[in-house]
């Protein structure tokens, strides 16, 4: 028997814990920097379109697809899609769906827990005397934990500590009793955060606190649309990778939830309720905020520039500085205001990937709701903590690429298969439809069956073999160059550069160019090089630990592969390994507990 | 703002503004199945 007795307290409290799982960091930070990287106006037509093609069927499959495993007693993704079809391999495919908010889960509670401390340092004008290098350099004291910002040792894994700990105790609480509480307050305040924000992003004055621009100007640059961008694949992959990682599809968060509403309740009225509500948040108050502002201070090239960081650099390294010109009240407010609405979009996500791990462990193994809780923090405290302590050499950024990108899109491609093509549509779409509070317009049953699973498909192999410099007009049958952010260029460490194996006592120049200075700065030493090879001089900064040697001095001109520093080097590939391995580690062990799982159900009867 | 721009953007927005509105008052709004149903508090 299991002892699983979870259930949603209210429907507005459903929808706004989906709401608040498909909110997250990314409508804030990722949607405008995306935006901005793929010509503003160029972005956002297929960004809806991809809405309507890719993120509306999926979240009517990912909540049917729930609502049809809840019936059976299966909440989570290896048992359901087993129930769909009882292939072998099937349940492993559903792996993913406990994987991928583990994996996911590890590396966004502590982008989390910055926000807390940052909302924390907005509130006590940590930033108010900071200039624009100095809000820059606080953050990468943050981050790098033999530093402390606030006096508190290790600060940075406190931080994330605090913050698993917070995500474990309402997850303890149920769903009812902490998971729609915290989503009741939390998406309702990050809205008010919102609108105030955009208020503020959208009247700036040039010539006003310092603003240089209208905010206006960042506003005309994203809605200007360009028609020509259509046929740009490039615009398209960003537009879809966006829409996946808005909506939180293909990651099994979505049918957990659903699971625990019973047949004959609605889904398709809730699906779009939640789904729409996200691309509220994204699209009127996400595009309003960071653009319009920074653009104000900065001008649109700068700020074209300034995405290369991505969004958390933006984000973290810049705002509070740009918040910093409106005087200390001001920007004590939008500084509560911004990291604050970062932190209810993060934890509302967190809870929501919490909750299949939870599910699965008291589906299967009838463990109690707080063991449970208390087993989903330890994993993620087990494969959170190298993205804390080796943030900078990339961790981070291979949990991201691998769990928080291409899992997403691999998972979403098989599911809608087993959705369309194997379960059947007939049955697919009686799901769909069952106990609906609204008719779902028949053209999605043809959408859903033969539109969606061939654009994930375009999705999944434009991001294997994407090329080089996005030049998709080279693709030809002798092979073309590919992208180092391709799937298959990643698998291949392209464009790792002469730092390629593990160890080594000698650290080559990745670039060639000019070494402008060596220098010592707070008992580190930093070795800075301006990139002479590229179009603009771009400079490249290299931290040494204090064993290290530096072998050049500064003026010295240097090629790719020339040796800059000696010592007892760790190189960065090794990192990214580890992370993979971890990451493969961990699926493999949810594999063999589902295993275990299927065949102790298989032995009671309770298929 | 050129005009192109600012029609783009309030029609884009009202329209997902006004979607936004209509699904969640709809939900308020749908009648309540019978018990027992997936809500344990209404």
């Amino acid at each position: 028997m299991s002892t699983n007795k979870e259930s949603w307290g209210t429907r507005v409290g459903l929808i706004l814990a989906m709401a608040g799982n498909a909110v997250g960091l990314g409508n804030f930070l990722r949607f405008p920097m995306q935006a901005v990287q793929n010509g503003g106006g160029a972005f956002i037509i297929p960004y809806l379109v991809c809405f309507l093609l890719l993120g509306v069927p999926l979240l009517f499959v990912e909540w049917s697809t729930g609502r049809y495993g809840g019936q059976f007693g299966h909440h989570t993704t290896p048992l359901t899609f087993h129930k769909m079809n009882s292939r072998w391999f099937w349940k492993y495919i559903g792996v993913f769906g406990i994987f991928s908010n583990i994996a996911i889960a590890s590396y966004y509670c502590y982008i989390e827990s910055w926000t807390l401390s940052y909302t924390i340092h907005s509130a006590i004008g940590s930033f108010n005397h900071l200039d624009q290098h100095g809000v820059a350099e606080f953050f990468n004291n943050y981050v790098d934990i033999s530093t402390t910002t606030t006096g508190i040792p290790f600060e940075a894994v406190v931080f994330f500590i605090l913050c698993l700990v917070l995500n474990v105790w309402v997850l303890s609480r149920g769903l009812s009793g902490g998971v729609e509480k915290v989503a009741k307050i939390g998406i309702p305040l990050l809205i008010v955060f919102g609108v105030f924000l955009a208020v503020r992003g959208i009247t700036l004055k040039a010539g006003s606190m310092g603003a240089v621009y209208d905010g206006t100007v960042g506003l005309n640059f994203l809605w200007t649309p360009q028609f020509d961008s259509l046929t740009n694949p490039k615009v398209w992959l960003a537009a879809a990778g966006q829409i996946f990682f808005t909506l939180s599809l293909g990651q099994g968060s979505v049918q957990c939830y659903a699971s625990y509403v019973k047949r004959k309740d609605d889904i398709a009225l809730n699906a779009m309720s939640a789904g729409w509500m996200n691309e509220f948040v994204e699209v009127v108050l996400g595009s309003a905020i960071i653009i319009p502002i920074s653009i104000g201070y900065f001008g649109l090239d700068k700020v074209v520039e300034l995405t290369q960081l991505g969004g958390l650099g933006l984000g973290f390294r810049i705002m509070p500085y740009l918040f910093a010109q409106w005087g200390p009240l001001l920007a004590a407010l939008s500084g509560i205001a911004f990291f604050g609405l970062l932190f209810f979009a993060g934890i509302t996500s967190s809870l929501a990937m919490g909750t299949p791990v939870m599910s699965f462990l008291m589906d299967e193994f009838n463990w109690k709701r707080k063991s449970s809780a208390l087993a989903f923090g330890f994993a993620v405290l087990f494969l959170g903590l190298p993205t804390v302590l080796f943030f900078q050499q990339g961790v981070l950024d291979e949990y991201d690429y691998w769990a928080g990108t291409v899992s997403l899109v691999l998972f979403a491609t098989f599911e809608m298969i087993l959705f369309s093509w194997v379960f059947g549509m007939k049955r697919g779409w009686t799901e769909i439809t069952h106990g609906a509070d609204i008719k779902v317009p028949v053209v999605y049953r043809f959408i859903i069956k033969w539109i969606t699973p061939f654009l994930l498909l375009a999705v999944f192999i434009g991001s294997l073999v994407r090329p080089a410099n996005d030049e998709w007009n080279k693709i030809s049958l002798r092979g073309w160059k590919l992208h180092n952010e391709s799937i298959i260029g990643q698998l291949k460490h392209q464009g790792i550069g002469p730092n390629n194996s593990y160890f080594s006592d000698r650290f080559f120049a990745e670039h060639s160019g000019i070494v402008d200075s060596v220098y010592e700065k707070d008992g580190s030493r930093y070795i800075s090089i301006t990139d002479t090879t590229g179009e603009t001089a771009a400079a490249s900064l290299y931290s040494l630990r204090k064993i290290d040697k530096p072998v050049v001095a500064a003026g010295a001109s240097v090629k790719s592969g020339d040796v800059l520093y000696t010592g007892n080097i760790v190189n960065r590939v090794f990192y990214i390994d580890f992370a993979r391995i971890l990451l493969l580690s961990v699926f493999a062990a949810i594999g063999v507990l589902v295993f275990i799982a299927f065949r102790k159900r298989k032995r009671t009867g309770k298929l | 703002m050129n005009t192109t721009a600012l029609l783009f953007m309030i029609i884009s927005e009202a329209a997902i503004t006004a979607l936004t509105v209509y699904f969640f008052v709809k939900v308020l709004r749908s009648k309540k199945k019978g018990e027992p149903d997936s809500y344990s508090e209404e």
